[in-house]
Protein backbone atom coordinates (compact mmCIF):
# COMPACT_ATOMS: atom_id res chain seq x y z
CA UNK A 1 0.00 0.00 0.00
CA UNK A 2 1.07 3.59 -0.73
CA UNK A 3 1.07 4.55 1.93
CA UNK A 4 2.92 2.03 3.95
CA UNK A 5 5.59 1.19 1.16
CA UNK A 6 5.35 4.52 -0.55
CA UNK A 7 4.71 3.29 -4.23
CA UNK A 8 0.93 2.64 -5.95
CA UNK A 9 -0.41 -0.27 -6.95
CA UNK A 10 -0.18 -1.46 -10.86
CA UNK A 11 -4.21 -0.77 -10.39
CA UNK A 12 -4.03 2.99 -8.67
CA UNK A 13 -1.39 4.11 -11.44
CA UNK A 14 -4.28 2.74 -14.38
CA UNK A 15 -6.71 5.22 -12.98
CA UNK A 16 -4.61 8.36 -13.42
CA UNK A 17 -4.46 6.80 -17.18
CA UNK A 18 -6.62 8.07 -20.21
CA UNK A 19 -7.98 4.95 -22.53
CA UNK A 20 -5.00 3.81 -24.91
CA UNK A 21 -6.76 5.40 -27.22
CA UNK A 22 -5.55 9.24 -26.09
CA UNK A 23 -2.27 8.58 -25.93
CA UNK A 24 -1.60 9.35 -29.83
CA UNK A 25 -0.39 12.73 -28.18
CA UNK A 26 1.70 13.28 -24.99
CA UNK A 27 -0.87 13.43 -21.95
CA UNK A 28 -0.02 14.55 -18.41
CA UNK A 29 -0.74 11.49 -16.00
CA UNK A 30 -0.48 13.03 -12.77
CA UNK A 31 0.43 10.74 -9.74
CA UNK A 32 -0.93 12.53 -7.45
CA UNK A 33 -2.98 10.09 -4.20
CA UNK A 34 -3.28 12.06 -1.26
CA UNK A 35 -5.12 15.66 -0.96
CA UNK A 36 -2.26 17.71 0.40
CA UNK A 37 -1.94 21.94 0.23
CA UNK A 38 -0.41 22.26 -3.26
CA UNK A 39 -1.77 23.35 -6.14
CA UNK A 40 1.00 24.84 -8.89
CA UNK A 41 -0.07 21.77 -11.19
CA UNK A 42 -3.16 23.00 -11.76
CA UNK A 43 -2.83 27.34 -11.65
CA UNK A 44 0.79 26.55 -13.88
CA UNK A 45 -1.52 24.71 -16.64
CA UNK A 46 -2.28 27.50 -20.14
CA UNK A 47 -4.83 25.68 -21.00
CA UNK A 48 -7.19 24.55 -17.68
CA UNK A 49 -6.74 20.96 -18.41
CA UNK A 50 -5.89 20.71 -14.50
CA UNK A 51 -9.04 21.61 -11.59
CA UNK A 52 -8.37 21.29 -8.19
CA UNK A 53 -10.46 24.28 -6.76
CA UNK A 54 -11.07 26.72 -4.24
CA UNK A 55 -9.78 23.96 -1.34
CA UNK A 56 -6.00 23.51 -2.53
CA UNK A 57 -5.78 20.12 -1.00
CA UNK A 58 -8.28 18.40 -3.31
CA UNK A 59 -6.80 16.16 -5.49
CA UNK A 60 -6.11 17.21 -9.19
CA UNK A 61 -8.05 16.09 -11.72
CA UNK A 62 -7.20 16.20 -15.35
CA UNK A 63 -9.30 16.62 -18.59
CA UNK A 64 -7.16 15.00 -21.01
CA UNK A 65 -8.82 16.30 -23.66
CA UNK A 66 -7.93 19.95 -22.96
CA UNK A 67 -3.92 18.90 -22.22
CA UNK A 68 -2.13 20.01 -25.26
CA UNK A 69 1.10 18.22 -24.00
CA UNK A 70 3.45 21.22 -23.45
CA UNK A 71 4.72 20.27 -20.05
CA UNK A 72 4.47 23.07 -17.71
CA UNK A 73 2.91 20.87 -14.96
CA UNK A 74 5.39 18.67 -15.28
CA UNK A 75 8.48 20.91 -13.78
CA UNK A 76 6.15 23.36 -11.51
CA UNK A 77 4.99 19.77 -9.65
CA UNK A 78 7.15 20.53 -6.41
CA UNK A 79 6.05 16.61 -5.92
CA UNK A 80 7.78 15.57 -9.79
CA UNK A 81 4.58 13.33 -9.88
CA UNK A 82 3.51 14.12 -13.25
CA UNK A 83 4.72 13.07 -16.42
CA UNK A 84 3.39 13.10 -20.21
CA UNK A 85 2.77 9.59 -21.75
CA UNK A 86 2.75 8.89 -25.36
CA UNK A 87 2.82 5.82 -27.58
CA UNK A 88 4.39 5.65 -31.20
CA UNK A 89 3.74 1.94 -32.58
CA UNK A 90 5.34 -0.22 -30.40
CA UNK A 91 7.12 2.60 -28.09
CA UNK A 92 5.20 3.98 -25.02
CA UNK A 93 7.36 7.74 -25.12
CA UNK A 94 7.74 9.48 -21.57
CA UNK A 95 8.75 13.00 -20.80
CA UNK A 96 9.69 12.52 -16.83
CA UNK A 97 11.45 14.85 -14.51
CA UNK A 98 14.59 14.54 -13.21
CA UNK A 99 16.69 16.34 -10.65
CA UNK A 100 19.69 14.39 -10.31
CA UNK A 101 23.27 14.10 -12.26
CA UNK A 102 24.81 13.23 -14.22
CA UNK A 103 21.53 14.28 -16.58
CA UNK A 104 21.41 11.86 -19.21
CA UNK A 105 22.14 12.44 -22.50
CA UNK A 106 20.60 11.93 -26.37
CA UNK A 107 21.14 8.68 -28.00
CA UNK A 108 22.39 7.11 -24.21
CA UNK A 109 20.62 3.86 -23.23
CA UNK A 110 19.74 3.87 -19.34
CA UNK A 111 17.88 1.25 -17.52
CA UNK A 112 14.17 1.91 -16.96
CA UNK A 113 12.94 1.70 -13.00
CA UNK A 114 9.62 1.17 -12.27
CA UNK A 115 7.55 2.76 -9.03
CA UNK A 116 9.41 -0.11 -6.38
CA UNK A 117 12.67 1.15 -7.78
CA UNK A 118 13.35 -2.26 -9.14
CA UNK A 119 15.18 -2.20 -13.16
CA UNK A 120 12.18 -3.63 -15.73
CA UNK A 121 13.94 -2.45 -19.18
CA UNK A 122 16.04 -0.46 -21.61
CA UNK A 123 15.35 3.24 -21.75
CA UNK A 124 16.45 5.23 -25.16
CA UNK A 125 17.23 8.68 -23.90
CA UNK A 126 15.54 10.93 -26.77
CA UNK A 127 15.78 14.76 -25.89
CA UNK A 128 16.32 16.95 -22.34
CA UNK A 129 15.39 19.77 -21.95
CA UNK A 130 16.14 22.56 -19.44
CA UNK A 131 15.13 26.02 -19.75
CA UNK A 132 14.48 28.81 -17.34
CA UNK A 133 10.83 27.90 -16.56
CA UNK A 134 11.80 24.39 -15.37
CA UNK A 135 14.05 26.14 -13.11
CA UNK A 136 16.57 23.40 -12.59
CA UNK A 137 14.60 20.42 -12.96
CA UNK A 138 15.15 18.93 -16.67
CA UNK A 139 12.54 17.23 -18.60
CA UNK A 140 14.00 13.81 -20.00
CA UNK A 141 11.89 12.16 -23.12
CA UNK A 142 12.52 8.46 -23.39
CA UNK A 143 11.52 5.21 -25.34
CA UNK A 144 10.57 2.41 -23.82
CA UNK A 145 8.98 -1.12 -24.96
CA UNK A 146 5.06 -0.52 -24.93
CA UNK A 147 4.64 -3.35 -22.07
CA UNK A 148 5.93 -1.12 -19.36
CA UNK A 149 3.47 1.35 -20.22
CA UNK A 150 2.03 1.39 -16.51
CA UNK A 151 5.55 0.19 -15.56
CA UNK A 152 8.43 2.53 -16.01
CA UNK A 153 8.47 5.50 -13.82
CA UNK A 154 12.00 6.74 -14.01
CA UNK A 155 15.67 6.33 -15.51
CA UNK A 156 18.30 4.92 -13.29
CA UNK A 157 21.91 5.24 -14.87
CA UNK A 158 23.83 4.59 -18.19
CA UNK A 159 24.19 1.07 -19.29
CA UNK B 1 19.46 51.81 26.39
CA UNK B 2 18.80 51.79 22.98
CA UNK B 3 14.49 51.87 22.39
CA UNK B 4 13.04 50.52 19.30
CA UNK B 5 9.26 50.47 18.32
CA UNK B 6 9.09 46.88 16.94
CA UNK B 7 11.89 44.23 17.42
CA UNK B 8 11.71 40.78 15.20
CA UNK B 9 13.30 38.39 17.45
CA UNK B 10 14.05 35.60 14.57
CA UNK B 11 14.25 35.97 10.28
CA UNK B 12 12.87 33.43 9.23
CA UNK B 13 9.87 33.33 6.73
CA UNK B 14 7.62 34.13 9.72
CA UNK B 15 10.07 36.91 11.01
CA UNK B 16 10.83 38.31 7.35
CA UNK B 17 6.68 38.26 6.29
CA UNK B 18 6.05 40.28 9.24
CA UNK B 19 9.00 42.39 8.83
CA UNK B 20 7.85 43.62 5.41
CA UNK B 21 4.06 44.15 6.41
CA UNK B 22 5.00 46.36 9.74
CA UNK B 23 7.40 48.20 7.39
CA UNK B 24 4.44 48.79 5.07
CA UNK B 25 2.68 50.35 7.83
CA UNK B 26 5.25 52.82 8.71
CA UNK B 27 7.04 51.58 11.51
CA UNK B 28 10.62 51.24 12.57
CA UNK B 29 11.84 47.72 12.15
CA UNK B 30 14.25 46.03 14.09
CA UNK B 31 15.00 42.21 13.14
CA UNK B 32 17.24 40.38 14.83
CA UNK B 33 18.79 37.03 13.94
CA UNK B 34 21.43 34.67 15.31
CA UNK B 35 22.49 33.52 12.16
CA UNK B 36 25.14 34.70 9.16
CA UNK B 37 22.23 35.07 6.83
CA UNK B 38 18.77 35.48 6.87
CA UNK B 39 15.90 33.23 5.62
CA UNK B 40 15.93 30.23 8.29
CA UNK B 41 15.16 27.15 7.65
CA UNK B 42 14.28 28.22 3.80
CA UNK B 43 18.09 28.65 3.27
CA UNK B 44 18.70 25.04 3.28
CA UNK B 45 15.80 23.57 1.24
CA UNK B 46 16.81 23.20 -2.46
CA UNK B 47 13.57 21.58 -3.39
CA UNK B 48 10.83 23.31 -4.98
CA UNK B 49 7.84 24.35 -2.81
CA UNK B 50 4.06 23.66 -1.78
CA UNK B 51 1.16 25.28 -1.41
CA UNK B 52 -0.25 27.72 -3.82
CA UNK B 53 0.85 31.18 -5.76
CA UNK B 54 0.33 33.44 -2.55
CA UNK B 55 2.91 31.36 -0.22
CA UNK B 56 5.41 31.06 -3.88
CA UNK B 57 4.76 27.41 -4.54
CA UNK B 58 6.75 25.82 -7.30
CA UNK B 59 9.99 28.02 -5.94
CA UNK B 60 12.48 26.82 -4.45
CA UNK B 61 13.21 27.37 -0.77
CA UNK B 62 16.67 28.79 -1.07
CA UNK B 63 14.88 31.07 -3.85
CA UNK B 64 11.85 31.96 -1.58
CA UNK B 65 14.32 33.49 0.78
CA UNK B 66 16.34 35.85 -1.63
CA UNK B 67 12.65 37.13 -2.24
CA UNK B 68 11.44 37.77 0.96
CA UNK B 69 15.00 39.61 1.88
CA UNK B 70 14.77 41.23 -1.35
CA UNK B 71 11.65 42.09 -0.01
CA UNK B 72 12.73 44.54 2.74
CA UNK B 73 15.04 46.24 0.56
CA UNK B 74 13.08 49.10 -0.26
CA UNK B 75 12.66 49.88 3.13
CA UNK B 76 15.92 49.91 4.43
CA UNK B 77 15.87 53.13 5.75
CA UNK B 78 13.47 52.73 8.57
CA UNK B 79 15.05 48.64 8.63
CA UNK B 80 17.79 47.82 11.00
CA UNK B 81 18.86 44.08 11.02
CA UNK B 82 21.78 42.43 13.41
CA UNK B 83 22.95 39.27 12.37
CA UNK B 84 25.05 36.86 14.06
CA UNK B 85 23.23 38.47 17.15
CA UNK B 86 21.44 36.13 19.93
CA UNK B 87 18.74 37.12 21.59
CA UNK B 88 19.28 35.90 24.85
CA UNK B 89 17.01 37.21 27.35
CA UNK B 90 13.46 38.39 26.92
CA UNK B 91 12.09 40.27 30.11
CA UNK B 92 8.20 41.27 31.39
CA UNK B 93 9.31 45.25 31.01
CA UNK B 94 10.50 44.26 27.03
CA UNK B 95 14.11 44.47 27.93
CA UNK B 96 15.61 42.67 25.58
CA UNK B 97 19.14 40.97 25.91
CA UNK B 98 21.57 40.21 22.92
CA UNK B 99 24.90 38.52 22.43
CA UNK B 100 26.58 40.04 19.09
CA UNK B 101 30.11 39.78 18.30
CA UNK B 102 31.44 38.41 21.86
CA UNK B 103 29.39 41.63 23.49
CA UNK B 104 26.36 41.73 25.42
CA UNK B 105 23.98 44.28 25.20
CA UNK B 106 20.63 45.70 26.19
CA UNK B 107 17.44 46.74 23.73
CA UNK B 108 14.09 48.21 24.62
CA UNK B 109 10.91 47.67 22.43
CA UNK B 110 7.20 48.67 22.64
CA UNK B 111 6.11 45.70 20.53
CA UNK B 112 8.01 41.94 20.03
CA UNK B 113 7.38 39.42 17.16
CA UNK B 114 9.01 36.12 18.63
CA UNK B 115 9.22 34.42 15.25
CA UNK B 116 12.05 31.99 16.62
CA UNK B 117 11.19 28.64 14.87
CA UNK B 118 11.54 25.41 16.41
CA UNK B 119 14.65 22.80 17.17
CA UNK B 120 15.01 19.02 16.25
CA UNK B 121 13.88 16.36 18.14
CA UNK B 122 16.95 13.95 19.67
CA UNK B 123 15.85 10.09 19.88
CA UNK B 124 17.21 8.17 22.85
CA UNK B 125 19.49 4.69 21.71
CA UNK B 126 22.67 2.81 23.14
CA UNK B 127 25.70 4.88 21.58
CA UNK B 128 23.87 7.44 19.74
CA UNK B 129 26.27 10.21 20.64
CA UNK B 130 28.81 8.31 18.25
CA UNK B 131 30.43 10.51 15.28
CA UNK B 132 28.28 10.33 12.03
CA UNK B 133 25.05 10.38 13.96
CA UNK B 134 23.63 13.80 12.99
CA UNK B 135 20.27 15.71 12.94
CA UNK B 136 18.59 16.30 9.65
CA UNK B 137 19.01 20.01 9.85
CA UNK B 138 22.85 19.32 10.57
CA UNK B 139 22.82 16.87 7.61
CA UNK B 140 21.37 19.90 5.62
CA UNK B 141 23.47 22.73 7.40
CA UNK B 142 26.91 20.73 6.34
CA UNK B 143 25.44 19.78 2.24
CA UNK B 144 23.58 22.42 1.33
CA UNK B 145 25.10 25.62 3.23
CA UNK B 146 29.08 24.27 3.64
CA UNK B 147 28.84 21.81 0.62
CA UNK B 148 30.06 18.67 3.22
CA UNK B 149 28.69 15.55 2.67
CA UNK B 150 27.39 13.80 6.03
CA UNK B 151 28.59 10.55 5.01
CA UNK B 152 29.14 7.77 1.82
CA UNK B 153 26.38 5.20 3.08
CA UNK B 154 23.63 6.71 5.57
CA UNK B 155 20.25 5.43 7.21
CA UNK B 156 17.74 8.02 7.59
CA UNK B 157 15.07 7.85 10.52
CA UNK B 158 11.96 9.30 10.56
CA UNK B 159 9.28 9.54 7.14
CA UNK B 160 7.91 12.98 8.01
CA UNK B 161 8.58 15.34 5.23
CA UNK B 162 11.75 16.47 6.59
CA UNK B 163 12.98 12.87 6.44
CA UNK B 164 11.79 11.91 3.29
CA UNK B 165 13.03 15.50 1.51
CA UNK B 166 16.46 15.20 3.38
CA UNK B 167 17.27 11.81 2.23
CA UNK B 168 16.34 12.76 -1.63
CA UNK B 169 18.49 15.89 -0.99
CA UNK B 170 21.39 13.75 0.03
CA UNK B 171 20.92 11.25 -3.37
CA UNK B 172 20.83 14.02 -5.41
CA UNK B 173 24.66 15.07 -3.45
CA UNK B 174 25.47 11.63 -4.39
CA UNK B 175 24.96 10.04 -0.86
CA UNK B 176 23.73 6.71 -0.69
CA UNK B 177 20.56 6.53 1.11
CA UNK B 178 20.46 2.82 2.17
CA UNK B 179 17.14 2.72 4.15
CA UNK B 180 14.31 4.90 5.61
CA UNK B 181 13.17 3.91 8.79
CA UNK B 182 9.39 4.89 10.69
CA UNK B 183 8.52 3.71 13.71
CA UNK B 184 4.86 4.03 13.00
CA UNK B 185 2.70 1.73 10.80
CA UNK B 186 2.87 4.57 7.76
CA UNK B 187 4.50 6.81 5.77
CA UNK B 188 4.07 10.36 8.01
CA UNK B 189 5.09 12.98 5.20
CA UNK B 190 3.93 13.37 1.79
CA UNK B 191 3.64 10.58 -0.08
CA UNK B 192 4.61 12.36 -3.35
CA UNK B 193 8.09 12.73 -1.26
CA UNK B 194 8.18 9.16 -0.68
CA UNK B 195 7.53 7.79 -4.23
CA UNK B 196 10.82 9.94 -5.18
CA UNK B 197 12.48 7.95 -2.71
CA UNK B 198 11.02 4.61 -3.18
CA UNK B 199 11.94 4.88 -7.04
CA UNK B 200 15.39 5.76 -6.65
CA UNK B 201 15.91 2.48 -4.95
CA UNK B 202 15.11 3.34 -0.84
CA UNK B 203 13.56 1.08 1.06
CA UNK B 204 10.71 2.74 3.73
CA UNK B 205 10.99 0.15 6.87
CA UNK B 206 7.16 1.19 8.68
CA UNK B 207 7.31 -0.17 12.46
CA UNK B 208 11.29 -0.45 12.56
CA UNK B 209 13.41 1.99 14.38
CA UNK B 210 17.77 2.28 15.24
CA UNK B 211 17.84 0.41 18.74
CA UNK B 212 21.50 0.19 18.99
CA UNK B 213 24.88 2.05 17.20
CA UNK B 214 28.17 0.18 16.73
CA UNK B 215 31.66 1.94 15.75
CA UNK B 216 35.21 2.62 17.30
CA UNK B 217 35.47 5.72 16.93
CA UNK B 218 33.07 6.51 14.39
CA UNK B 219 29.59 4.51 13.12
CA UNK B 220 30.47 1.87 11.32
CA UNK B 221 26.70 0.37 11.25
CA UNK B 222 23.33 0.22 13.48
CA UNK B 223 20.90 -2.41 14.82
CA UNK B 224 17.66 -1.80 13.36
CA UNK B 225 14.42 -3.65 15.28
CA UNK B 226 10.79 -3.96 14.64
CA UNK B 227 7.85 -2.44 16.93
CA UNK B 228 4.87 -3.50 17.69
CA UNK B 229 1.47 -1.68 18.30
CA UNK B 230 2.99 -0.43 20.98
CA UNK B 231 5.75 0.75 19.71
CA UNK B 232 7.48 -2.19 21.74
CA UNK B 233 10.77 -3.88 20.21
CA UNK B 234 9.55 -7.40 18.95
CA UNK B 235 12.71 -9.14 20.23
CA UNK B 236 14.66 -11.48 17.65
CA UNK B 237 13.75 -9.37 14.76
CA UNK B 238 17.10 -7.44 14.84
CA UNK B 239 18.85 -6.69 12.19
CA UNK B 240 22.29 -4.90 11.18
CA UNK B 241 22.70 -2.14 8.21
CA UNK B 242 26.21 -1.10 7.85
CA UNK B 243 26.14 2.70 7.79
CA UNK B 244 28.80 5.76 8.34
CA UNK B 245 26.34 8.02 8.99
CA UNK B 246 23.04 7.79 10.52
CA UNK B 247 20.63 10.72 10.13
CA UNK B 248 17.34 11.65 12.72
CA UNK B 249 14.42 13.18 11.88
CA UNK B 250 12.07 12.54 13.96
CA UNK B 251 10.53 16.13 14.40
CA UNK B 252 10.65 19.98 15.77
CA UNK B 253 9.94 21.65 18.75
CA UNK B 254 9.29 25.00 19.07
CA UNK B 255 12.01 27.02 20.36
CA UNK B 256 10.00 28.81 23.28
CA UNK B 257 12.69 29.53 25.66
CA UNK B 258 12.32 33.38 25.57
CA UNK B 259 8.51 33.46 25.65
CA UNK B 260 8.78 30.73 28.51
CA UNK B 261 11.43 33.37 29.90
CA UNK B 262 8.85 36.06 30.09
CA UNK B 263 6.43 34.31 31.90
CA UNK B 264 4.02 34.28 29.11
CA UNK B 265 0.92 32.10 29.56
CA UNK B 266 2.37 28.73 27.53
CA UNK B 267 0.71 25.46 27.01
CA UNK B 268 2.08 21.77 25.79
CA UNK B 269 0.13 20.74 22.55
CA UNK B 270 1.49 17.52 21.46
CA UNK B 271 0.14 18.09 17.88
CA UNK B 272 2.21 21.17 17.60
CA UNK B 273 5.41 19.69 18.81
CA UNK B 274 5.40 20.87 22.14
CA UNK B 275 5.35 24.09 24.26
CA UNK B 276 3.97 27.07 22.68
CA UNK B 277 2.40 30.35 23.66
CA UNK B 278 -1.27 30.72 24.06
CA UNK B 279 -2.08 33.20 21.23
CA UNK B 280 -5.36 35.56 20.88
CA UNK B 281 -6.65 35.58 17.37
CA UNK B 282 -4.58 38.90 16.65
CA UNK B 283 -1.14 36.43 17.21
CA UNK B 284 -0.74 38.21 20.75
CA UNK B 285 0.36 36.61 23.77
CA UNK B 286 -0.50 36.32 27.19
CA UNK B 287 2.32 39.65 27.75
CA UNK B 288 0.26 42.85 25.82
CA UNK B 289 1.83 43.86 22.63
CA UNK B 290 4.11 40.88 22.35
CA UNK B 291 2.97 38.30 19.51
CA UNK B 292 4.23 35.36 18.25
CA UNK B 293 4.00 33.57 14.64
CA UNK B 294 5.83 30.46 12.82
CA UNK B 295 6.95 27.27 13.89
CA UNK B 296 7.51 29.08 17.68
CA UNK B 297 3.33 28.57 17.90
CA UNK B 298 3.51 25.14 16.76
CA UNK B 299 5.43 23.40 13.78
CA UNK B 300 3.81 23.47 10.42
CA UNK B 301 4.94 24.97 7.02
CA UNK B 302 6.62 28.02 5.72
CA UNK B 303 4.02 28.97 3.64
CA UNK B 304 1.86 29.15 7.01
CA UNK B 305 4.68 30.88 9.07
CA UNK B 306 4.68 33.50 5.71
CA UNK B 307 1.13 34.18 6.09
CA UNK B 308 1.21 34.35 10.60
CA UNK B 309 4.37 36.30 9.91
CA UNK B 310 1.97 38.98 7.66
CA UNK B 311 -0.59 39.01 10.22
CA UNK B 312 1.98 39.33 13.30
CA UNK B 313 3.19 42.23 11.84
CA UNK B 314 -0.29 43.24 10.60
CA UNK B 315 -1.68 43.46 14.26
CA UNK B 316 1.88 44.42 15.79
CA UNK B 317 1.77 47.53 13.70
CA UNK B 318 -1.76 48.08 15.16
CA UNK B 319 -0.89 48.17 18.28
CA UNK B 320 0.95 50.77 17.98
CA UNK B 321 -1.00 52.72 16.24
CA UNK B 322 0.23 52.29 12.47
CA UNK B 323 -2.60 50.85 10.49
CA UNK B 324 -1.95 49.28 7.49
CA UNK B 325 -3.71 51.33 4.58
CA UNK B 326 -4.80 47.77 3.42
CA UNK B 327 -5.91 46.29 6.71
CA UNK B 328 -8.81 44.91 6.25
CA UNK B 329 -8.51 43.60 3.07
CA UNK B 330 -5.18 41.83 3.76
CA UNK B 331 -6.40 40.67 7.22
CA UNK B 332 -9.65 38.99 5.63
CA UNK B 333 -7.01 37.75 2.93
CA UNK B 334 -4.48 36.15 5.33
CA UNK B 335 -6.77 34.82 7.52
CA UNK B 336 -8.49 32.77 4.05
CA UNK B 337 -5.33 31.63 3.05
CA UNK B 338 -4.36 30.27 6.58
CA UNK B 339 -7.85 27.96 6.46
CA UNK B 340 -7.14 26.76 3.21
CA UNK B 341 -3.43 25.75 3.63
CA UNK B 342 -5.13 23.85 6.73
CA UNK B 343 -8.28 22.62 6.07
CA UNK B 344 -7.25 19.52 4.04
CA UNK B 345 -6.60 15.94 6.21
CA UNK B 346 -2.92 16.90 6.37
CA UNK B 347 -4.10 19.76 8.81
CA UNK B 348 -6.31 18.26 10.76
CA UNK B 349 -3.97 17.43 13.41
CA UNK B 350 -2.84 21.45 13.48
CA UNK B 351 -6.16 22.64 13.75
CA UNK B 352 -6.80 20.32 16.84
CA UNK B 353 -3.19 21.86 17.73
CA UNK B 354 -4.24 25.53 17.40
CA UNK B 355 -7.81 24.76 19.09
CA UNK B 356 -5.94 24.55 22.14
CA UNK B 357 -4.14 27.37 22.47
CA UNK B 358 -5.93 29.88 20.92
CA UNK B 359 -7.48 32.34 23.69
CA UNK B 360 -10.07 34.93 23.78
CA UNK B 361 -8.86 36.90 26.06
CA UNK B 362 -5.88 36.80 28.34
CA UNK B 363 -6.82 37.15 31.92
C1 LIG C 1 14.07 19.71 5.34
C2 LIG C 1 12.92 20.66 5.46
C3 LIG C 1 12.06 20.77 4.39
C4 LIG C 1 10.98 21.65 4.45
N1 LIG C 1 10.16 21.73 3.36
C5 LIG C 1 9.12 22.61 3.38
C6 LIG C 1 8.28 22.76 2.23
O1 LIG C 1 8.45 22.10 1.20
N2 LIG C 1 7.25 23.63 2.30
C7 LIG C 1 7.05 24.39 3.41
O2 LIG C 1 6.11 25.21 3.40
N3 LIG C 1 7.82 24.25 4.51
C8 LIG C 1 8.85 23.38 4.52
N4 LIG C 1 9.64 23.25 5.64
C9 LIG C 1 9.25 23.93 6.88
C10 LIG C 1 9.72 25.35 6.96
O3 LIG C 1 11.08 25.45 6.64
C11 LIG C 1 9.47 25.89 8.36
O4 LIG C 1 8.14 25.60 8.74
C12 LIG C 1 9.66 27.38 8.38
O5 LIG C 1 11.00 27.69 8.07
C13 LIG C 1 9.31 28.00 9.73
O6 LIG C 1 9.55 29.37 9.66
P1 LIG C 1 9.90 30.25 10.94
O7 LIG C 1 10.19 31.61 10.42
O8 LIG C 1 8.85 30.08 11.94
O9 LIG C 1 11.21 29.60 11.58
P2 LIG C 1 12.69 29.36 11.01
O10 LIG C 1 12.71 29.24 9.54
O11 LIG C 1 13.22 28.24 11.81
O12 LIG C 1 13.45 30.70 11.39
C14 LIG C 1 13.72 31.06 12.71
C15 LIG C 1 14.87 32.03 12.73
O13 LIG C 1 15.02 32.51 14.05
C16 LIG C 1 16.38 32.59 14.38
N5 LIG C 1 16.49 32.49 15.85
C17 LIG C 1 16.05 31.48 16.64
N6 LIG C 1 16.30 31.76 17.94
C18 LIG C 1 16.92 32.96 17.96
C19 LIG C 1 17.42 33.78 18.99
N7 LIG C 1 17.34 33.43 20.28
N8 LIG C 1 18.02 34.95 18.66
C20 LIG C 1 18.11 35.32 17.35
N9 LIG C 1 17.64 34.60 16.34
C21 LIG C 1 17.03 33.42 16.63
C22 LIG C 1 17.02 31.45 13.63
O14 LIG C 1 18.38 31.69 13.36
C23 LIG C 1 16.18 31.42 12.34
O15 LIG C 1 16.77 32.19 11.31
C24 LIG C 1 10.75 22.40 5.61
C25 LIG C 1 11.63 22.30 6.69
C26 LIG C 1 12.72 21.46 6.62
C27 LIG C 1 13.67 21.37 7.78
S1 LIG D 1 0.92 19.24 -20.10
FE1 LIG D 1 0.42 21.41 -20.31
S2 LIG D 1 -1.65 21.37 -21.12
FE2 LIG D 1 -1.30 19.34 -20.32
S3 LIG D 1 -2.08 19.42 -18.26
FE3 LIG D 1 0.10 19.88 -18.12
S4 LIG D 1 0.18 22.10 -18.19
FE4 LIG D 1 -1.84 21.54 -18.92
S1 LIG E 1 1.52 20.19 -8.09
FE1 LIG E 1 2.00 18.00 -7.98
S2 LIG E 1 1.97 17.52 -5.80
FE2 LIG E 1 0.95 19.51 -6.05
S3 LIG E 1 -1.23 19.00 -6.22
FE3 LIG E 1 -0.42 19.12 -8.30
S4 LIG E 1 0.16 17.02 -8.79
FE4 LIG E 1 -0.09 17.10 -6.58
Amino acid sequence: MIKVNGYPTKEQVKTKFPKIEKLVKPIAIIECYQEIPCNPCSTSCPVNAITIGEDINKIPKIDYDLCIGCGSCVYSCPGLCIMLVSIKEDLAIFQIPYELLPVPLTGEIWSGIDRSGHQICEANILKTLKNKQSDRTVIVTVSVPKEFLYDFSTVGCKL
Amino acid sequence: MDKFDLVIIGGGPAGLSAARIALEAGLSVTLIDRSISLGGQLIKQTHKFFGSKAQYAKTRGIDIANILINDLDEYKDRLHILKEATVVALYKDYVITVYQFNKYFKIQAKSIIVATGASEKVLAFENNDLPGIYGAGAVQTLMNLYGVLPGKEVVMVGSGNIGLIVSYQMIQAGVKVKALLEASDHIGGYLVHASKLVRLGVPILTRTTVKKAYGKNKLEKIQTVELDEQWNYIEGTETEISCDALCISVGLTPLHQLLSMAEIDMIYVNELGGLIPKLKKNYETSMPRVFACGDVTGIEEASSAMVEGKLAGLLASKSLGFIHPEFELLEKNLVEQLNNLRQGPCGVKIRLGLEKAEVNSHD
